[in-house]
């Protein structure tokens, strides 16, 4: 495109009529307004380099902070000479993910089974460590680390269960249907912020006596719960889409219940519902934050946490931006995603 | 032997058997948590019941709507918590619903700069955690907001400084009482008028002055009764004394923060139900409108707006329902709602954790029920009918 086709373009986007370049203009000025400050803030007055506070005499962002503090925003307080583990850790999902996206389409099924029984334990023994690993307490994790950690494991937990109650909330049993719909509808119905207060204080009072339950993994199953409840109502979402032929023909085959729901139904459903499922994620991640009011420091946590740092005072702006671009990287990118799913599915 | 065997193979009592199981296990378990807790609870010296709640709380609120004081019993200060979820719940979802609708329309219109800035608030807002906006419009907007002293002024009779917004208080309530009924009594007519009006059309045809009557019953009535109620009262408008201002009311910085967050975030995804809304009434609709002579106004508010309403309202009372249970937010940086006030410092004075969650998650079910029931009876009645 050449110079005088791209300005008409413009002119005839912004400035059509005389309404829409005042419009424009308004546009405008609101923009410059917000972002010349920005911008100064962020890139032309900000420090980058130095290791102290003194470092920072732009007068814009501090990002000497950030650097400073970079590994706590990763790890929390998981000791230094051991968070290769933590990198182990999370370069063994990467791998097992690829693995299952890269395998022959024929092994990609079995290949996902094995993943999900092998690489949850892995992971847990990588962190927490015994058996040859140094023992780290749950509560020196943090940062972004824990906020995957615990959007994995809670999902870990939800997906199941929520395919078993949407196929409850599906079945002909009427017994099973009740329980699943008082069991959905419950989680739904409660903010999640009580679930992790109530998880945190109710599940050491219903164990028995003398089985102490971690209060991280607490908060998983809290949140596990929740979601669980969500997942079932996106999986429902993708078997009410399949039409009833697919379970009588699988029944005429001679199939069982179990048989045909999870070589016919199920797989056709997970597909069309993985949009769905995709967008309950997201919220799972957005919704890890809450942890910190039992006094646990995912991603948002340390940066909340940083503030009260007395050689770094003031840099409430810097923790927010960083903390908050990570976040939002996150999810876009799991949302664009989503999206591209639903397209592909729609063609 | 093979009776009993033909009865296994019976699909109906297979099914039963099944069911049956599925109960005991279910049984099974409760017994079993109930009989741990109520172990643990002795061993921890915690009497079960609801006797605790006509024990003096003590507990000092710094945001009470009703009369409580902290000489009061802590069922009052489970309905102080109640009345503040419910305050920040309402005047969020009124303002996230206004702010929604205007970026989702925006995000629809045919200015380019003006759908793409839409579009960035959109993917903005969708893709941060809402405790993010919490915690960033506490710590980080209004905490940077001036000193009392250096408020900023809101025409005179608000300021706005880092302790939140004063406000200037009617010193008889009274007025705003007769006021508020004056308003309902005139929008309970319109109601019948316009019920009146759509009997007439079906049966003669004839249109009513519905609008000029709806804007006398809907729209004047409501501002001639406030201005009355306003000018014959004797305000308490705050004065700056010393440090701090004296008079007039409070609305605490946790307020201020917690409805700026829930709206800013919930009117993100507003846009989207409006946005999905409107796009999904096919073009074909508008067309068939303009062809029969309707101008474009009466084809919106006739043929467009109707429709779109009927995809917007399931997906639009799911957000009203999360407005309702993010207000827990506010937990974070100490907003007294039920859940910070009951599950937070009632439960640590008195220990009673099963009580005190089974009411806090009661109020959350039930309102929700309430709002779920109101906004399906009014989806039932905007739904398609079809013969």
């Amino acid at each position: 495109m050449n110079r005088a086709s791209s300005l008409s373009l413009w002119r005839e986007r912004l400035f059509a009529t005389p309404s829409t370049g005042l419009v424009s203009i308004a546009l405008g000025v609101l923009i410059a307004w917000i972002a010349v400050p920005l911008i100064r803030w962020a890139l032309i007055d900000a420090n980058w380099v130095g290791s102290t506070r003194a470092d920072c005499t732009g007068g814009g962002a501090c990002w000497v902070f950030i650097r400073a503090r970079f590994g706590q925003f990763m790890y929390g307080l998981y000791p230094l000479d051991q968070r290769w583990r933590v990198d182990i850790a999370g370069i063994l999902a990467l791998a097992g993910v690829l693995a299952v996206v890269f395998a022959p389409r024929r092994l990609r099924l079995k290949l996902a089974l094995v993943m999900l029984v092998v690489l949850p334990p892995l992971g847990i023994w990588l962190l927490s460590g015994g058996f040859g690993l140094s023992y780290i307490e749950t509560r020196d994790w943090g940062g972004l680390m824990l906020t995957l950690f615990i959007s994995i494991y809670s999902a870990l937990i939800a997906i199941p269960l929520g395919i078993l109650f949407a196929l409850g909330r599906q079945s002909e049993l009427r017994i099973v249907r009740l329980i699943s719909v008082i069991f959905i509808e419950f989680w739904r119905g409660v903010p999640i912020i009580a679930v992790i207060f109530l998880a945190s204080l109710l599940l050491p009072l219903i164990l028995p006596g003398g089985i102490g339950i971690d209060r991280l993994a607490r908060a998983v199953i809290g949140l596990g719960f929740v979601i669980a409840a969500y997942m079932a109502e996106a999986v429902r979402g993708g078997l009410q889409a399949l039409p009833r032929g697919q379970r009588e023909a699988a029944t005429a085959l001679g199939l069982n219940y179990w048989k045909a729901t999870g070589l016919i139904i199920l797989p056709q459903a997970l597909r069309i519902s993985l949009p769905a499922m995709t967008n309950e994620f997201i919220a799972l991640i957005k919704n890890t934050t809450l942890v910190l009011v039992v006094s646990i420091l995912d991603l948002l946590g340390i940066a909340q946490a940083s503030l009260a740092d007395p050689n770094w005072v003031g840099m409430t702006m810097e923790a927010y931006a960083f903390s908050g671009a990570i976040y939002w990287l996150i999810c876009f990118a799991l949302s664009r995603w989503s999206r591209a799913l639903e397209k592909k599915r729609r063609l | 032997m093979a009776k009993a065997l033909a009865l296994i193979n019976d699909k109906r009592v297979r099914d039963w058997l099944y069911q049956i199981g599925l109960i005991v296990l279910l049984v099974g378990l409760t017994v079993f948590f109930v009989r741990n807790a109520s172990e643990n609870m002795v061993k921890a010296g915690i009497a079960s019941g609801f006797d605790f709640l006509w024990r003096t709380s003590g507990i000092e609120v710094p945001f009470v709507l009703t009369s409580y004081t902290q000489a009061d019993n802590i069922l009052s200060l489970f309905w102080v918590g109640v009345a503040n979820t419910m305050l920040v719940t309402v005047i969020a979802i009124v303002l996230a619903t206004l702010l929604g609708f205007a970026v989702g329309i925006a995000r629809l219109s045919s200015h380019w700069l003006l759908s793409t800035i839409a579009g960035a608030y959109i993917e903005f807002v969708r893709n941060i955690p809402l405790l993010f906006f919490v915690l960033f419009w506490y710590f980080g907007v209004i905490a940077a907001l001036p000193q009392p002293r250096q408020s900023i002024g809101l025409f005179g009779v608000a300021f706005l400084n880092n302790r939140g917004i004063t406000i200037p208080l009617p010193d008889q309530p009274g007025n705003f009482r007769w006021a508020a009924l004056a308003i309902l009594i005139s929008w309970a007519g319109y109601w019948l008028v316009s019920a009146w009006a759509r009997r007439r059309k079906e049966a003669t045809g004839q249109d009513a002055p519905l609008l000029a009557i709806g804007l006398a019953l809907i729209v004047a009535v409501p501002a001639l009764a406030l201005a009355w109620a306003s000018l014959a009262t004797a305000w308490d408008i705050p004065v700056l004394r010393g440090f701090n201002y004296r008079g007039g009311f409070v609305v605490i910085p946790e307020f201020v923060a917690l409805l700026a967050a829930l709206v800013t975030y919930t009117a993100g995804f507003i846009a989207e139900i409006v946005r999905g809304g409107i796009e999904s009434v096919a073009k074909g609709q508008t067309e068939a409108a303009a062809a029969l002579g309707l101008r474009p106004r009466r084809i919106l508010s006739l043929v467009v707006i109707p429709q779109a309403l009927r995809v917007m309202t399931p997906p639009l009372t799911n957000q009203y329902l999360n407005v309702l249970k993010n207000s827990s937010f506010g937990a974070a940086i100490a907003y007294p709602d039920v859940v910070s006030l009951f599950m937070g410092s009632a439960l640590n004075n008195t220990g009673q954790a099963i009580e005190i969650i089974a009411m806090t998650l009661a109020v959350y079910l039930v309102i929700g029920l309430a709002v779920s029931a109101l906004m399906n009876w009014y989806n039932a009645r905007i739904a398609l009918v079809t013969r």
